[in-house]
């Protein structure tokens, strides 16, 4: 089964002045809820998540729970996880107004790593890298299209977009991170 | 003749000799030079050609406000037109040619243009070409065209990668002068975010060549120094090379940074467009020095006394050994001091002003050079050089008292400040009149969102024009000799005769003579604008840097109004022209714009398909085998599908979920048809219609459970129909209990169509596909083939027809999995082109096609999917409008031709008569058209006038070039009206 499952661009990277990815398969799931019920925060505390503050993000081992907007969260996990997560919050939420949806094929993940990952972004969402803390997830537009980004690790940033531009996506991360591009 | 100084050169670096090529020609100039001091030390004062009367041009200025000397640069894919020579920094292997001129700069036939002079006055253009009106198109603009411009269009793709970047800071300051150090230093020292910018190579702006003490520091130590405070400041980002080139609303800064202009294929991006959302800007862009309006002013060998100084200082090129100084002011007087000091010598200096006497006038006086005030330059001698000048009193109008023979004039008539940025999102300006000059006015800013400045200048620009009150503004110390008020003189002699004003140029860029503006002000032109535009005074590259002020003094003495009822015209961005390639950024080539795939993008392009741009996305039209032309393959991909089986991927197709104890209730008055009473399990086709009662979009509802609808949507209305419902939900319903989410990315889709498209899926193996568990209309999760599917019983083509979602990193699997499963069954992909032509086949309407934003469902037949029974959906009033009942509304036909052929796409029905503009009545228009393989033959659909009720008839369409296409009213369902094939 597995071998059926293909990532957008199948961990296409490139090698410039960082280190660009597409980082394969991730689950997602979006949830959209009141957030501040009580049935949610105990449906995500048995994850071992807290419900983030706006813009915030929270973890619990390899989930990870993002605030996306007054009434969406975005939850990202291991990908063959998903459906079952998704199943058990829905399950919780079922006396309550919301949706629990798995949308991890919709999505490709990037990362852009290396000590100078913040010069690709800089030139490509605008976004004040300089402030970006960690433990916040930025909704930003990768150039021409949406996306998301984080600190995922030292000296590495994620970014999410839609699937079927993920191709458009490291286009543009592979020609801004190019040798000689650094910005300073 | 100019000339390389044996000795000095602040900038240049005499062990680095740079090889480069001046039309051809081999030169040579040392690193630190720009292209200008190259050419000057190399003894070229002879640089281009004027635009509009082909007159011998050389260098006026030494930086971004040179409006002579641009020159090509570069060859093939790096060749670039209407480069600054003053701008350009030399490097080694550069190539340059000059422009406007033919056959070559030394000898141009062009030239011939300044003979006639008399006869092209301002609003030459308008007045000549005006009759007959016939000629303008024919005859006038194609000479006109071929005539105007200056540089060549490259005709290679740029090489060169150009980016841009975003970034953000509490202080951008704009200018690396003393002004603008001392003012990132404090917002630094305050623990401010800072970017400084210098559009230059080099810092600290005037002040070391004019001189002074700053801090008891020479000007070039202690720039020196403040630049070495500045790199230490963590919070301080400092970049040269770079031209806050505009200043928008809310403090938003385009910068343009010239990353490797001087190291052209070093894998450099050449250019980066900043954009900087900045809290204040700090405007320190200096001024610019004025040129004098007197006869020959334009001759090569005429320069600004701020540039003479500039060559000879940074550079050690001498613009000539004999400098005649004409000036209104004390500061030129500097220009003076700086000949004498490289040994060369200053015949004379004219000066307008009844007395000279300031420090600088006497320290020139002490060296013997004759000051001769209350003088004017009269005219300069010499064509393509300066040969010396003839001189006059400045109050008369130009007799000549003696005559100097020199090679150089330096002229000055003050001082402008650079107010551009300020100006561009609506600071405003106050003109002083001691000074003669506008200035900001700091109680009328530029304001930002929340009524605050978001900019404030400081230094030159802000009218502070010598050191000390430069220094002062900054909070700190300076010394520098004091200097005398100047006089203002916008002409000169002041009473000059009309030949002297034909000579005397005000832009040099466009040809515009003090004659000129008079002309203009004379026939009427008041306003500064339209004389800029009548005249062209102040157009072009350089936007009138040198000429803005002079020309709207004379046109204010002309109209006999003070300089502050004429008023400045427009400062906009950008300061100075900034690349194509750098606004272009990095969308180009494969990444010029997004391109959506599907999972099964890269299955098709390998099998050669023929894409369709659909929104963003690239579908397949069609998959031609070898030797098939396009509509081979669309015929043999119907046949295929109506006899065989046939895919198609439809993962484009938009899915939207949509959940909620009212999401029911949302979805009724969504779509123009019942939802709520949809039993889970069953599809139903949907209508949306706009507010004003407009078909917008058609698609698919699957019930899936009790509270959650899945909505299809067209390919390229999904985010659209998102955005849409989200608009209703978060605007106007925000208490409706209705959550959406766009599926459409998830899922990947694929349309499994034809007579044998059960027996396909019975191959594959999993959950039962049969008419009875699976009816038409109906929808059911389960496994294929051991992927997790979503199997909606939907056909858009007539046919039996499966729509099968599956996760879409699984998509091409599945895909593969379909092909493989349905080979012994002659299963074939087909592509969107077969698509449309099944669908006209079976009447159903496109969007896009059958609609486009004028046709409503009732146009269509309808009527069907129109509940009567609800109270309100999105449309239904407006669709009660008396436009929208209106009985001679064009409404849905099929239509066929009597020959059998293929109607034109989009022709009309015409009717009797004609309408108010002399056009022919028309009854009807053409909305889809095809060949229909099945039934050999054209088929069409059309809007026409009662066409229902016209079954039968022949109607004339007209074809090009007038011919008559008869064709006949019939049902739209050409195959299979009965509807058999789809329901088994």
């Amino acid at each position: 089964m597995s071998e059926m499952i293909l990532s957008a661009l199948q961990g296409e990277s490139h090698e410039g002045f960082v280190t660009v990815t597409e980082a394969g398969v991730t689950g997602m799931i979006t949830i959209r809820a009141d957030l501040g019920s009580a049935a949610l925060a105990a449906a995500l505390g048995g994850l071992g998540l807290s419900v983030p503050s706006p813009r915030g993000i929270t973890q619990a081992g390899d989930k990870l729970l993002a605030w996306m907007s007054p009434d969406e969260l975005l939850l990202a996990c291991d990908y063959g996880a998903a459906p079952g997560i998704a199943e058990s919050l829905s399950a919780a939420l079922s006396g309550e107004h919301a949706l629990v949806v798995v949308v991890s094929d919709a999505r490709a993940r990037f990362t852009i790593s290396g000590p100078k990952a913040d010069e690709v972004l800089m030139k490509i969402a605008p976004v004040d890298v300089a402030t970006l803390p960690a433990g916040r997830m930025h909704r930003t537009r990768a150039a021409q299209v949406a996306a998301a980004v984080w600190r995922s690790g030292p000296d590495e940033i994620s970014l999410v977009c839609f699937r079927s531009v993920a191709g458009y996506v490291m286009g543009l991360l592979e020609v801004s991170a190019r040798k000689g591009g650094e910005i300073f | 003749m100019s000339t390389r100084l044996a000795k000095g050169g602040r900038l240049i670096d005499r062990s680095q000799p740079l090889a480069f090529t001046f039309n051809g020609k081999p030169m040579r100039g040392f690193a630190g030079d720009t292209l200008a001091a190259a050419l000057l030390g190399g003894g070229k004062s002879l640089l281009g050609r004027s635009f509009k009367y082909h007159r011998p041009r050389g260098l006026v200025a030494s930086g971004a406000e040179e409006p002579n000397v641009l020159v090509g640069l570069g060859r093939n894919a790096r060749f670039e037109p209407d480069q600054r020579a003053t701008t350009t920094e030399l490097f080694s292997g550069l190539e340059a040619t000059s422009q406007n001129h033919w056959p070559s700069l030394e000898f141009d036939v062009g030239e011939v243009n300044n003979l006639l002079y008399k006869f092209f006055p301002a609003g030459f253009y308008y007045k000549t070409f005006m009759k007959p009106r016939w000629a303008w198109k024919h005859l006038f603009e194609p000479i006109v065209r071929q005539a105007a411009g200056l540089g060549e269009a490259p005709k290679e793709a740029d090489v060169d990668r150009y980016e841009q970047a975003y970034a953000y800071c509490d202080v951008l300051v704009a200018g690396g002068g003393v002004a603008g150090l001392a003012a990132a230093l404090k917002a630094g020292r305050e623990g401010r975010r800072v970017i400084l910018c210098e559009m230059t190579a080099n810092w600290g702006g005037r002040a070391p060549v004019d001189g002074g003490t700053i801090e008891g520091l020479s000007p070039e130590e202690w720039v020196k120094t403040a630049l070495q405070a500045l790199e230490g400041m963590e919070n301080v980002r400092i970049m040269d090379r770079t031209m806050v080139s505009g200043l928008l609303d809310h403090g938003y800064a385009i910068a343009y940074q010239r990353v490797a202009d001087h190291t052209p294929g070093d894998g450099r991006p050449r250019h980066r467009l900043w954009r900087i959302r900045a809290g204040i800007t700090q405007v320190a862009t200096g001024a610019i020095e004025r040129p004098l309006a007197f006869a020959g002013n334009d001759i090569p060998g005429v320069m600004l006394a701020s540039a003479v100084r500039d060559y000879i200082v940074n550079w050690a090129v001498s613009p000539g050994d004999r400098v005649v100084i004409v000036t209104n002011n004390d500061d030129a007087y500097r220009t003076a001091l700086a000949v004498l000091d490289a040994g060369l010598t200053v015949p004379a200096i004219v000066d307008a002003r009844v007395q000279a006497s300031g420090p600088l006038v006497q320290a020139v006086r002490a060296r013997g050079v004759a000051v001769l005030e209350g003088r004017g330059v009269a005219k300069v001698l010499g064509r393509k050089a300066v040969k010396g000048v003839e001189i006059c009193a400045q109050a008369g109008e130009g007799g000549a008292i003696q005559t100097v023979e020199c090679d150089c004039v330096a002229m000055s008539g003050g001082w402008s400040p650079v107010v551009h940025l300020w100006s561009h999102s609506g600071g405003k300006l106050n003109w002083d009149e001691t000074a003669a000059m506008f200035r900001p006015d700091a109680t009328r800013p530029p304001t930002g969102p929340e009524g605050l400045a978001l900019a404030a200048v400081v230094g030159a620009a802000n009218g502070n024009l010598t050191l000390d009150a430069i220094a002062a503004e900054a909070g700190i110390a300076a010394e520098v000799e004091a200097e005398a008020p100047l006089e203002p003189v916008w002409t000169m002699p002041a009473g000059a005769s009309d030949a002297l004003k034909f000579k005397s140029f005000l832009d040099y860029q466009n040809d515009v003579k003090v004659s000129d503006v008079q002309l203009a002000a004379r026939e009427g032109y008041e306003s500064v604008e339209h004389t800029k535009r009548y005249t062209t005074l102040g157009m072009a590259s350089d936007q009138g840097k040198l000429s803005n002020i002079n020309g709207l003094a004379i046109l204010s003495e002309t109209l006999g109004q003070p300089i502050p009822a004429t008023g400045t015209t427009t400062f906009r961005p950008p300061y100075t022209p900034i690349s194509f390639g750098a606004i272009a950024g990095e969308a180009r080539g494969e990444i010029f714009q997004p391109l959506r795939k599907t999972p099964m993008h890269g299955w098709h392009e390998a099998r050669g398909v023929h894409w369709e741009p659909v929104g963003l996305w690239r579908r397949p039209y069609t998959y031609p085998k070898a030797g098939e032309s396009h509509r081979e393959a669309v015929n043999r991909e119907i046949v295929n599908t109506r006899t065989n089986v046939g895919l198609l991927d439809a993962s484009t197709l938009g899915k939207i979920l949509v959940k909620g104890p009212d999401a029911g209730k949302f979805l009724d008055m969504m779509y123009t048809n019942m939802m709520s009473t949809l039993p889970v399990g069953k599809c139903r086709y949907g209508l949306m219609c706009s507010d004003n009662g407009f078909l917008m979009d058609d698609g698919v509802v699957v019930r899936l459970s009790e509270d959650s609808w899945l909505c299809h949507t067209t390919s390229g209305g999904a985010d659209r129909i998102h955005g849409h419902m989200e608009d209703w939900l978060q605007c106007e319903w925000w208490d409706w209990k209705v959550y959406t989410a766009n599926l459409t990315e998830q899922y990947a889709q694929v349309a499994v169509v034809g007579p044998k498209a059960r027996k396909l899926l019975e191959n594959l193996g999993g959950m039962d596909v049969s008419k009875e568990a699976l009816p038409f209309m109906t929808y059911k999760e389960g496994t294929l083939g051991g992927f997790p599917a979503r199997v909606f019983r939907i056909s858009f083509s007539g046919e039996l027809s499966y729509e099968i979602a599956v996760p879409a990193n699984m998509g091409l699997a599945f895909w593969e999995a379909l092909n493989a499963a349905g080979e012994e069954l002659g299963v074939m992909p087909y592509g969107t082109e077969a698509l449309h032509v099944m669908r006209a086949e079976k009447g159903f309407i496109m969007i896009g096609d059958e609609t486009d934003g004028t046709v409503i469902p009732q146009d269509l037949g309808l009527g069907w999917a129109i509940s009567k029974k609800k109270a309100d959906y999105l449309g239904k009033r407006a669709q009660e409008r008396k436009a929208m009942v209106d009985p001679d509304r064009w409404l849905l036909v099929g239509l066929e031709t009597l020959d059998g052929s293929v109607l034109p796409d989009g022709v009309y029905a015409p009717a009797e008569g004609h309408n108010a503009n002399g056009q022919r009545n028309t009854q009807g228009r053409v909305t889809s058209t095809y060949y229909s393989p099945m039934l050999n033959k054209g088929i069409a659909m059309g809007l026409v006038k009662h066409g229902p009720a016209r079954m039968g008839e022949v109607i004339d369409f007209l074809g090009d070039k007038g011919a008559v296409i008869k064709a006949r009213i019939v049902d739209p369902v050409f195959y299979d009206k009965e509807g058999a094939k789809a329901d088994v």
